[in-house]
């Protein structure tokens, strides 16, 4: 008898915060998004699909999820490809390979919120360096983050820079496990460089690339958040407010319980076809590939 | 043929310190500027390198922002997350890899759908809500309770098991060894360096916490090393970009450290954590 309940026992601390800290938040949500809350907190008010429909209508709301789109499109489309480039780079067998490695690694350790103020300051009017580099270069000095659309271009910089390590990581270990001897083969058929990162490389790269553009598109939606706090804080005109920095406010600077569950119900939802296409597409590629 | 390979390799060479040094010179540029006077902060043009060894900003970012209080925390936070997710991921990770038990496929499924759903993100709101009921506001409970589990930690920890072969438990169940016996002597030792992994990789994920610890705290004793980032650039309104960078670099110091201490393990975990070894 014991022996039959010992797995379920292993189970019991992991399932109980799940249930209570997933579970329930996500009934309360899809619960609290047809309701709406009094002035005081104090008392709930049916109202259908009510915070549905403001929210769909909601300018602010439509603006806050192309910016999302556009955010996250370019910067894991621009990261992705400068990580690959740069593992290329790293996969080459040349001495001290492993020092340049460690070093081109590091950008994982750093969280967004510093990414966030370390490019505040590079980008910043007067004592920023990369400022300064533009009015050398094209004797222009824009004003990075109180402009539009340079203000999300200065996040996307931010984010892509941060995400190198993680990126550079998986794609060097893709890299490594191509068995030289598909290069040798080629290379006695004939192909050029080209060639073989056309034919053989990026292919056999496919598998890590859709889980980096998985787990790139999910840091970048969410995790970008406090680079956009700490560098611009939605700003200028929201052009910089993404959904869930949008989210945010809804809940915890206007306070409308409402409107904010309606648009975790929203996310959740797309997190939900997301799991969904990762685990039938993606799943069987990358564990076992 | 041979010079051709040896032109190659010092191209390679180039190539490679340029861009290491393109990607590293913001962090370089953080620790000039983090030891500059204040009247060499906006000297026009910026300078490279500051004229003073000014450490004094390094002291002004700890007063004028409590961030020694703010940085005890996010270490309490982090340890704790640390040592939870990961014994309870080990706990639920032997569940799934060594038993079979009935509805273990459901209770897997639901574990499954957790996966891309970070509560503390997408369910703010509701989670906030909890943590008010049961009076966690701005309480290390809030920090840390929510995060002891979670998908990740278990599905690669059963992974891990996996690949354990079959024979030891059978042969550890002639022996008369328990299952609990069996995974503290047996698989865990077998594990060290999948489990160190998992740690260090649990470790700055929690050191990086923004949002949760930005909504759920609200003091200057309770807040987090992260959030004290934001509190800097309010206070030090007319950007004394000196100090900024000063805090910047003492909140990054612990998770860059330990990244450069432990970088086989940190890439072993990171890679493990999404590929079958």
């Amino acid at each position: 008898m014991a022996k039959k309940i010992f797995p379920y026992l292993l189970l019991v601390p992991t399932f109980i915060i799940i249930a209570i800290f997933i579970y329930y938040p996500a009934f309360q949500t899809f619960k609290l998004s047809f309701y709406r809350m009094s002035p005081f907190g104090n008392r709930l008010f049916f109202v259908g699909f009510q915070n549905f429909w403001s929210l769909f209508t909601s300018g602010q709301y439509i603006q806050s999820a192309l910016t999302t789109l556009i955010f996250v499109t370019v910067t894991v489309i621009g990261g992705l490809i400068i990580s690959l480039l740069l593992a290329l780079l790293l996969n080459e067998r040349v001495p001290g390979i492993g020092i340049f490695r460690t070093l081109i690694f590091a950008p994982y350790a750093i969280s967004p919120a510093v990414a966030g103020t370390l490019w505040a300051f590079l980008l910043s009017p007067v004592a920023g360096y990369v400022s300064y580099l533009f009015l050398i270069l094209f004797k222009a000095q824009p004003q990075w983050l109180t402009t539009y659309p340079l203000a999300l271009i200065a996040i996307m910089i931010a984010t892509i820079w941060k995400n190198l390590g993680f990126n550079v990581i998986f794609f060097l270990a893709g890299l490594q496990s191509i068995p030289q001897s598909y290069y040798e083969a080629a290379t006695i058929d004939g192909a050029n460089s080209v060639h073989r990162l056309l034919r053989i490389t990026i292919p056999l790269l496919s598998p890590i690339t859709f889980y980096l553009i998985v787990m790139n598109v999910t840091f970048t939606a969410f995790s970008a958040f406090a680079t956009i706090d700490v560098m611009t804080q939605g700003g200028p005109a929201n052009t910089t407010s993404t959904l869930i920095y949008k989210l945010y406010q809804d809940g915890f600077v206007n306070f409308n319980t409402g409107f904010a569950s309606a648009e975790s119900v929203v996310l959740i939802l797309i997190m939900a076809i997301f799991t969904y296409l990762y685990f039938k597409f993606g799943q069987k590629a990358v564990f076992y590939q | 043929m041979k010079k051709n390979k040896m032109i190659r390799t010092i191209l390679i060479e180039a190539l490679l310190i340029f861009v290491t040094i393109i990607i590293l010179l913001p962090l370089f540029l953080a620790v000039t500027m983090s030891l500059k006077k204040p009247s060499e902060v906006f000297v026009y043009p910026p300078t490279i390198f500051p004229n003073s060894f000014y450490i004094q900003n390094y002291i002004n970012a700890f007063n004028s922002i409590n961030l020694g209080r703010l940085m005890l925390n996010s270490l309490i936070m982090s340890v704790v997350i640390m040592i939870g997710k990961t014994i309870f991921g080990i706990l639920s990770g032997y569940a799934f890899s060594n038993f079979r038990f009935k509805g273990s496929s459901l209770l897997f499924a639901l574990l499954f759908v957790t996966l891309f759903m970070p509560a503390e993100l997408i369910m703010i709101v509701p989670l906030f809500q909890i943590m008010q009921s049961l009076h966690w506001v701005n309480t290390y409970w809030a920090l840390t309770v929510p995060f002891l589990a979670s998908a990740t930690t278990t599905f690669l920890m059963r992974q891990h098991f996996m690949t354990i072969p079959k024979e030891l438990e059978d042969a550890a169940k002639i022996d008369g060894a328990g299952p609990m016996r069996f995974l503290l002597e047996i698989l865990i030792p077998l594990s060290k360096s999948t489990i160190g992994g998992v740690a260090v990789i649990n470790f700055v994920y929690a050191w990086n916490l923004y949002l949760w610890p930005l909504v759920v705290t609200n003091s200057n004793e309770m807040a987090t090393a992260q959030i004290g980032l934001k509190m800097l650039t309010n206070v030090e309104s007319t950007s004394n970009w000196g100090v900024i960078m000063a805090g910047t670099l003492m909140v990054l110091a612990p998770t860059l450290i330990l990244f450069f201490a432990v970088q086989k393990l940190f890439v072993r975990g990171i890679v493990t954590t999404g590929l079958k070894e």
